[in-house]
């Protein structure tokens, strides 16, 4: 592969207790391309994606074995002795259902700066202009940013997820299945939103919708059981897949 | 002919749990307003002997003595002071302790710690009165020589302590609440324990911790027990709480228990005294209704 490369996942082992969970996980994640999970219920996409923000760590009894090496600093961010709230602060997080805080939508855009200590207004204002910007959101919320982020729609939440996500300056943004509690427009509107912000910024995707895996990723991940089956450019991926799996999965003949 | 009468009968029985249920219901109503009748009728008798302006003004209250004086502004201030403290005490500690048992206490110390706690609540308050005046004023006049033996700060103090378990518990039930998918979005910008809880679960649970604010004010406020044992029955127009207070329950209770005869002036006053404190505490109930109406959750 002839990519540059943004993180890689080496030997990754993950486990619920006594739970085996992602079972020697090898993966590469291009800089500012779109990687897509896929994968059936119950595969560990999700558990996979949660590794790279390191948000098992917030409940007793997990454990990582293995690697993801963040690059250029070739860190290996699940090494015991790297600060999970580091990570987070680097690798930001869109979650399935619209999460913002109990704040008006300027707080939740800024969120993620104040708690670094960042209370420069001005700076402040800029950054959320930017950020909302960056989501789409701008035109539509800009008269009333000191208004309950609850107001907006479910698509629009989204966004303004999105855009808090974006305010810190990620390296590296996660997606897991963005879209699955939203409408077809809306559901548009973020995908769109994810080829735009590629050109920026690093993403991996969680999703259960193939159409959406092939529509927006640059390359596709197709796990079963815990284990990455195949892993390609997505065009191969849906159009010629090596694995036998890989493809009864895709033409819909399980999961 | 065995079909309809079967249905009739059916609808005979279905109409009658129906009254059972409405009269059920409607028994705490009328329970309620019954004792709202019976207080304003008897203390009707008062007001038509004492003024409302001298009653809700007046700097003495001494209606046990042979040149009586009628003004209930100092059991308001014993009350005051004693609630005052004792919220000094509650309020913060049991937003401490919900706060920790909520987003920091591993699952099974707080299996241990939150059943412990409501025991706290399971306490005859006798028990704590005697605790104020044979233990914790002792205690504490060897650091304030000027304490005197009965005083407000010592029941204050251990009716925070009481109350402690109501706020807590309500306040962590409220935080318990708060969505799991809404704290991890705070976990995943970069936010520690502390600032997720501050900043993300508070305010959530904000509605919550305000019904739980005001169930404490109405405790310390009704408190009887507590106050009448260590507070020393002294009406008192003062805001100093090393001296001995009195307070409205603490008054009604002295009058229930003394040898003053039912029907007179003096017996009325308790009623005068319950008007007064039904009406705080109304407020009080009132304010945490429209607080919650204005903070409701929507997650």
């Amino acid at each position: 592969m002839v990519e540059e490369l943004k993180a890689e996942v080496k030997n990754l082992n993950f486990y619920y207790g006594k739970n085996h969970v992602l079972k020697n996980i090898n993966l590469p994640v291009a800089r500012r391309k779109i990687t897509a999970l896929i994968g059936p219920s119950g595969c560990g996409k999700t558990t996979f994606l949660r590794c790279f923000n390191r948000m098992h760590d917030l409940y007793p009894g997990n454990r990582y074995e293995g690697e993801i090496v963040l690059y250029p600093d070739n860190l290996n961010i699940l090494s015991p002795v790297v600060d999970p709230i580091k990570v987070r602060m680097q690798i930001s997080m869109v979650f399935q259902k619209p999460n913002p805080f109990p704040k008006s939508i300027y707080e939740n855009v800024v969120y993620g700066l104040k708690i670094r200590g960042v209370h420069k207004k001005n700076y402040l204002d800029e950054v959320v202009e930017k950020s909302l910007r960056g989501a789409a959101l701008w035109d539509e919320v800009k008269d009333r940013l000191h208004k309950p982020a609850y107001d907006l729609s479910g698509g629009q939440q989204q966004r303004l997820c999105i855009a808090r996500a974006l305010a810190t300056n990620p390296r590296i943004l996660l997606f897991d299945e963005p879209t699955s509690a939203l409408d077809p427009i809306a559901t548009a509107k973020i995908e769109e939103l994810m080829v735009e912000l590629k050109k920026e910024v690093t993403i991996l995707i969680v999703t259960h919708n193939m159409q959406q895996a092939a529509r927006v990723s640059d390359y596709t991940a197709f796990m079963y059981l815990g284990e990455v089956i195949e892993f390609g450019k997505t065009d191969k991926i849906f159009t010629n897949p090596s694995e036998k799996l890989t493809e009864e999965y895709i033409t819909g003949r399980f999961g | 002919m065995n079909f309809l009468s079967g249905k009739s009968f059916q609808s005979v029985k279905e109409k009658a749990i129906e009254t059972f249920l409405f009269l059920s219901a409607a028994s705490s109503i009328l329970i309620t307003t019954g004792i709202v009748f019976i207080l304003f009728y008897e203390s009707s008798g008062f007001f038509k002997k004492v003024s409302i302006v001298e009653f809700l003004t007046g700097t003495q209250w001494t209606p046990l003595f042979s040149e009586p004086r009628f003004g209930v502004l100092p059991l308001v201030a014993g009350t005051f002071l004693t609630t005052t403290i004792a919220l000094l005490v509650a309020l913060p500690v049991g937003l401490i302790t919900a706060m920790y048992l909520s987003e920091f206490a591993p699952l099974r110390l707080r299996e241990i710690l939150k059943p412990v706690l409501e025991l706290l609540a399971a306490v005859p308050t006798v028990v704590y009165g005697y605790f104020a005046l044979l233990f914790l004023t002792p205690l504490l006049q060897k650091f304030i020589p000027d304490l005197s033996g009965f005083n407000a700060l010592s029941p204050g103090i251990i009716m925070g302590i009481m109350i402690v378990p109501y706020v807590s518990s309500v306040s962590e039930d409220a935080m318990s609440a708060v969505p799991m998918y809404i704290k991890e979005g705070s976990y995943a910008m970069g936010a520690t324990r502390l600032q997720t809880a501050f900043r993300v679960v508070i305010p959530a649970a904000f509605s919550g911790i305000a019904a739980a604010f005001i169930i404490g004010i109405s405790r310390a406020l009704g408190e009887t027990m507590v106050v009448a044992i260590a507070a020393g029955m002294m009406p008192n127009w003062t805001i100093n709480p090393l001296e001995p207070v009195q307070t409205f329950t603490s008054y009604i209770v002295q009058v229930s228990l003394g040898d003053v005869p039912h029907g007179t002036l003096e017996y009325s006053t308790i009623f005068a005294v319950g008007v007064v404190l039904f009406f705080i505490t109304l407020g009080a109930n009132i304010l945490s209704f429209f607080l919650r109406m204005k903070f409701r959750e929507r997650y």
